[in-house]
């Protein structure tokens, strides 16, 4: 056999994964947050040493579309070249970050090959020049050809750096016959960065500056076709720093004319970018004279510009909307509104569409899916974000709505027009049907809701049981309805033990497909060490609603299926050896040693202060405004997807855009909420008196009867002088003492949620669950700080902000039973006894002692100025056995509720 | 001497098979391994091959010699451990660049001897460069995935003196080979191109031969196929392949993939098969050989031949089955 292979001269780059840059590569992004000069973030986890939080960075980029990841190490206050090495080592190991290729960035050339000396595949050199000679520049571009690296080479030469398109063309020419002739480099590995000065300065003779780029930029790509060509973008619009309005728009010009002029690559903001046709058309006029240099004499357009500049700022963001895309094609209108979330014209062109194409079928499979498809891409590519593919699919659901009557009908009349035999063979096979539930026991569905959302716009089937349900009611569903996949969603620790009973059941029943694990309280070590043995058939743990799709995607592929399961399979070995291995690493002390180290509480200087009232009292129907004041908005962002502090995730240079519109829109809804009275707030409080009576337990005293509640210690061995805490220690045994509890919910979700599904709305669906969930919360921070205040008055003076309220600056603490400080799930029948009762508030406790509604809140008050949060962490066989002993039940029964903390 | 690249554009060539399969056969003891020179070493050196070919040269010799019997036109000197930090394990350090000279010597007088007998078919030495017991891109301690037991400049160091040793020794080609780090690879590219940038010596020609590890179709760093080949490229190798791990029927598609996208020539040489439960290797020769028929009827090959469990008897058969088909075809690569 002959044939004849064509090796093309792309630049060919490599991480674990190949990328290679084809004429057809649009433009490639390179993730800039991993910048020490240019992400004060990245700047100050790297001075601190969080290796760890600072390849979250790095996973951000490559999650949110960098093809490239740059890393520069340069700050006058580290050692960069043991920074470097450090983190390229640290982010070998994460395969999910290292796939894509490296551009090693420094100023400085020993920096420089101390990265290359640490990365396995071919990275990008950023850079090197001729600044300081003919001869350094030599020896240094040897040096990174004998590692493989290719050059990003700046139009920089002895005697400065090039400004004008003469010299920037004259120096990269230079450099270019220097590197192929002399140190025998591959075209298509040089890279120039000709320089992106800023531009609208004032100063006339920088006006030029973005003319010179793009015109060197064509002429660099005419004389050296194969050389490359990028640059740092935001340069350019520097003097309107502060502006963002219209820095995205002078970006989004620029870019429009460099990469015409053949700009292959460039560091840049991709959240930071609006859609060339989408400029304001007076924005993009003048910013089209200020890039080009028109109208620009006496700085005439740039003074243009300006005024227009301060216009915008005055009055903030205007949004004029732009109907021009109505003017379009049926199909390009389609997916306009697919793309920008608009259902505002849906209907009306779906049902244009169903009378252009033969079926209605046809509409789905053609201009909807084409439009779907691209959401599908810009969201994998990292170009649009979470809230915006919600949008996209309560467009598609809507359009679908309009087609679904006339799809039955077409079904029926060929079913009445085959005979009987036919219909038997015609069942058709339609899309994959992927299942999806939330554990028996559990409440909480928003993750699985988003999944749902977000597999259905690529085109899954999707099957969604609801909460709480029964292992049984999922499999008998799944083996009913055919699914391809089952997805299991919980948040609270119970629900692991249920995810691992259900994977026992598949086995049992001899089930073949695969079972995806999701939901905050699951983890990745969980699922390998806990969940993939009992199932063989596949067990994979997602970490969130992005990675779903190409998991699902990966496991319905015929081809790719087996390879994943085994790769999978692999890794998850892999974790439970490590997982056996770390078991031995932290030392456990002896209960009776671990007791013996207890808080000894300052009963000197801080006496017992007595309650306002002790039993409870109802709170009902308490003013939603003002608990919204108390909203914490970092969670909500996070349920969406969006990571970052808030507020400066609004401003966020890659998702601020979509962070802030999100915001808005969650804004709009929790006005109609509250002045609405869509949903009311329920809570209760209670105090008592209390008293240490054991080294972890403690009576409560009420009118009726004593209760004892049992806490738990840690029992990690600590350093000296460190106690080990059980939240009993902050309960004194000697004095009269206190303590007291609480419960929230918010109520009466359940209408607008089914009007919002009726509505095929899955957007404001999810965004009123996570305000409910916010409210709740911050339901929790008021009544907490009224009680500091007044109920308890232990804390009368206090005066904190919503941030130091939301960093937990007060005095005392509200903990919950089954969180890290007392996991025990089931000492919150004693708080709801204590409470009054599920009728105090109406929530009612699960199997698994999860609220309902789940948007719901409670915890235990302790007030000691010494009482403090903290993580009991892993106990031992003696602690549990105590603990049996002292709540009065089995040791079995007290292992089942114990076992995340059971080593 | 002939251009290999020419012969290489005729027909497909012959790399030999395993040297540990067939030293085992000799049953060697301790004492063997020591010889007369180190019978009084403070470590047992027993399992040190490497250390034959200054022991034992007349047994190494003949080995070579097997396989050109056999028919292989390229055959590879005793050196996959010789370096300083692999002799580590025997406090051999300051004997790697002897046994590098010594290997090189064993292979050459080999070769040669065959080269005379018939000038029409010559035969070449390649200096095997093994991967290391120690690698840059991955931690040795699961704990601290930042942490490396090696660094490069010491890993390009040990390279460096090996390669001093085989090219001192006369070898023709050298063999990045077994490489399950590409890393490391990189290092001892560098140590090629430094080496003979500095000596001034011309510089001879690099083979590379990776190694895929399972089904996962990565490199034990976790590099796919097309990514270690994209970070080796720059080396400018004579030819790139795969050796070991897996066996011919588990190859195939890898080698398919480096067919179409290598610049250069490409080079297989797969174990016999899979181990069975005791570790060794039972595919026969006709077997190994009729799976590379197909590869070589493909035209995905310009060297072949054998790598663990592999015998004289695989490379004939090999030998045999493929020499009616042409050599792979180089690419053409496009200029602009």
């Amino acid at each position: 056999m002959e044939n004849t292979i064509y090796i093309q001269p792309y630049l060919r780059l490599s991480g674990l994964e190949p990328l290679v840059i084809r004429p057809e590569t649009n433009f490639v992004n390179v993730g800039e947050r991993t910048n020490v000069t240019g992400s004060k973030k990245f700047a100050r986890l790297i001075r601190e040493g969080q290796y760890e939080e600072a390849l979250s960075v790095a996973r951000q980029q490559v999650e949110s579309g960098a093809q490239i990841l740059d890393v520069n190490m340069d700050d006058a206050l580290l050692d960069g070249v043991e920074a470097m090495k450090t983190f390229l080592n640290l982010l070998q190991a994460e395969p999910d970050i290292a796939k894509i290729p490296i551009m090693i960035d420094s100023s400085k050339f020993e920096i420089i090959e101390a990265g290359l000396k640490c990365v396995q595949g071919k990275c990008i050199v950023n850079s090197i020049s001729m600044k300081e000679g003919e001869e350094k520049f030599i020896e240094q571009a040897f040096i990174c050809k004998s590692f493989g690296a290719s050059v990003i080479v700046m139009a920089f030469d002895e005697i400065g750096q090039a400004d004008t398109k003469a010299r920037k063309v004259e120096i990269c020419h230079r450099t270019y016959k220097i590197l192929t002739e002399k140190v025998g480099f591959a075209a298509q590995d040089i890279i120039f960065d000709p320089n992106i000065f800023a531009i609208a300065t004032g100063i006339e003779e920088h006006n030029n500056y973005a003319v010179d780029f793009i015109e060197a930029t064509r002429e660099i790509k005419r004389l050296m076709p194969l050389a490359k060509v990028s640059g740092g973008v935001s340069n350019v619009s520097f003097s309107f720093r502060g502006n963002d309005h219209v820095r995205e728009a002078i970006h989004s010009v620029f870019l429009f004319h460099a990469i015409k002029a053949g700009m292959d690559m460039g560091i840049v903001n991709a959240g930071q970018l609006v859609i060339y046709d989408d400029i304001e058309p007076t924005l993009k006029q003048l910013c089209e004279d200020v890039i080009l240099n028109r109208n620009n004499d006496d700085n005439g357009a740039t003074e243009k510009l300006i005024t227009f500049a301060e216009t915008v700022k005055a009055k903030g963001k205007e949004t004029v909307k732009d109907e021009s895309w109505r003017k379009e094609s049926v199909e390009k209108r389609m997916s306009h509104a697919l793309i920008h979330g608009i259902t505002e014209y849906i209907d009306a062109d779906t049902e244009e569409a169903r009378q252009k194409y033969p079926t209605p079928l046809s509409v789905i499979e053609g201009p909807l899916m084409n439009g779907m498809n691209i959401v599908g891409d810009l969201f994998g590519a990292g170009k649009m974000f979470l809230p915006q593919v919600v949008k996209s699919a309560r467009v598609m659901k809507k359009a679908v709505a309009v087609l679904t009557p006339y799809i039955e009908q077409e079904k029926r009349d060929r079913l009445n027009n085959l005979s009987k035999d036919d219909q038997a063979g015609n069942i058709e096979k339609g899309p994959a049907k992927i299942l999806l539930a939330t554990v028996k026991g559990d409440v909480h569905d928003i993750g699985k809701n988003i999944v749902g959302v977000v597999l259905g716009c690529n085109g899954y089937e999707i099957i969604d049981l609801g909460v709480m349900v029964s292992s049984d009611k999922i499999l008998s569903e799944a083996h009913k309805h055919q699914a391809d996949i089952i997805g299991l969603s919980g948040l609270i620790t119970p629900s692991l033990d249920e995810m691992v009973h259900i994977a026992k059941e598949m086995k049992r029943l001899n089930m073949h497909i695969p079972l995806l694990i999701g939901g905050a309280t699951t983890s990745r070590m969980h699922t390998a060490v806990k969940i993939a043995p009992e199932y063989e058939h596949g067990v994979v743990h997602v970490l969130d609603a992005s990675r779903s799709v190409t998991v699902a995607g990966t496991l319905l592929n015929k081809e790719q299926k087996e390879n994943f399961i085994s790769d999978i399979k692999t890794e998850y070995q892999k974790l439970q050896v490590d997982f056996g291995n770390r078991k031995t690493a932290k030392q456990l002390l002896p209960f009776a040693e671990a007791q013996q180290n207890a808080v000894v509480l300052n009963q000197k200087e801080h006496s017992p202060i007595a309650p306002a009232f002790t039993g409870t009292k109802v709170l009902d129907n308490y003013n939603l405004d003002e608990i919204a004041r108390y909203i914490d908005w970092q969670p909500f962002f996070i349920a969406w997807e969006l990571h970052g502090k808030f507020p400066q995730i609004l401003t966020d240079s890659v998702v601020g855009a979509e962070a802030s519109k999100l915001y808005d829109d969650a804004q709009k809804l929790l006005n109609q909420i509250i002045d609405e009275k869509w949903l009311s707030a329920k809570g209760v409080v209670g105090f008592w008196q209390a008293e240490k009576t054991a080294p972890d337990s403690v009576l409560v005293h009420t009118k009726e009867k004593n209760i004892s509640l049992e806490f738990l210690r840690q029992q990690v061995k600590k350093a000296a002088g460190q106690p080990n805490l059980s939240l009993a220690d902050f309960i004194s045994k000697d004095e009269k003492d206190y303590l007291g509890a609480f419960s929230v919910t918010i109520q009466g979700i359940e209408s607008h949620i089914k009007r919002f599904e009726e509505n095929l709305d899955d957007y404001n669906k999810i965004i009123l669950q996570a305000l409910a969930d916010r409210l709740a919360e911050a339901f929790a921070e008021l009544l907490h700080e009224k009680t500091r205040k007044e109920f308890w008055g232990y804390a009368k003076g206090e005066t904190l902000n919503n941030e130091e309220l939301i960093n937990e600056s007060y005095q005392g603490i509200r903990p919950a039973p089954g969180y890290p400080a007392c996991p025990d799930h089931t000492e919150k029948y004693k708080l709801f006894y204590l409470l009054g009762g599920e009728s105090a508030t109406g929530i009612h406790l699960t199997e698994s002692l999860a609220m309902y509604p789940a948007s719901s809140v409670c915890g235990w008050y302790f007030a000691h100025p010494e009482s403090k949060y903290f993580g009991v962490g892993k106990i031992e066989k003696d602690q549990l056995e105590d603990y049996a002993k002292r709540k009065g039940i089995s040791i079995e029964e007290a292992t089942k509720w114990l076992r995340p903390i059971l080593e | 001497m002939t251009d290999i690249r020419a012969l290489l554009n005729e027909r497909i060539l012959i790399i030999d098979g395993a040297m540990g399969t067939m030293i085992q056969r000799h049953k060697l003891e301790e004492k063997d391994y020591r010889g007369e020179r180190f019978k009084d070493w403070h470590k047992d050196v027993k399992g040190n091959n490497d250390l034959l070919s200054i022991t034992l040269p007349d047994v190494i010799i003949d080995i070579h010699k097997q396989y050109l019997e056999a028919g292989a036109d390229i055959i590879e000197t005793n050196t996959f451990s010789s370096t300083t930090i692999a002799q580590a394990d025997y406090d051999m350090q300051s004997i790697a660049y002897e046994m590098n000279v010594s290997s090189a010597k064993c292979a050459r007088i080999a070769a040669d001897e065959y080269t005379a007998k018939n000038p029409s078919k010559p035969r070449f030495v390649a200096g095997a460069i093994g991967p290391l017991n120690k690698t840059l891109s991955l931690s040795p301690d699961v704990n601290n995935p930042g942490f490396r037991a090696v660094t490069f400049d010491e890993v390009a160091e040990a390279y460096t003196e090996q390669i001093k040793g085989l090219v001192e020794g006369g070898v023709d080609l050298l063999l990045i080979e077994t490489i399950f780090d590409t890393l490391n690879a990189k290092a001892a590219i560098y140590a090629v191109k430094h080496f003979f940038r500095e000596s001034g010596k011309k510089e001879l020609p690099i083979m590379i031969s990776g190694t895929i590890t399972d089904a996962s179709g990565r490199t034990l760093s976790g590099q796919t196929l097309e990514a270690f080949y994209v970070s080796l490229m720059h080396a400018n190798p004579l030819s790139i392949g795969l050796n070991c791990a897996l066996g011919a029927k588990e190859m195939r598609p890898h080698i398919e993939e480096l067919s179409s996208l290598a610049i250069c020539y490409t080079s297989a040489y797969p174990n016999a098969g899979l181990p069975n439960a005791f570790g060794e290797y039972d595919e026969q020769p006709h077997e190994t050989a009729h799976i590379i028929e197909e590869w070589a009827k493909e035209g995905f090959l310009n060297i072949v031949g054998g790598c663990c469990g592999t015998t004289p008897d695989h490379i004939r058969h090999i030998a045999q089955e493929v020499k009616s088909y042409p050599p792979r075809k180089l690419p053409v690569v496009v200029k602009s």
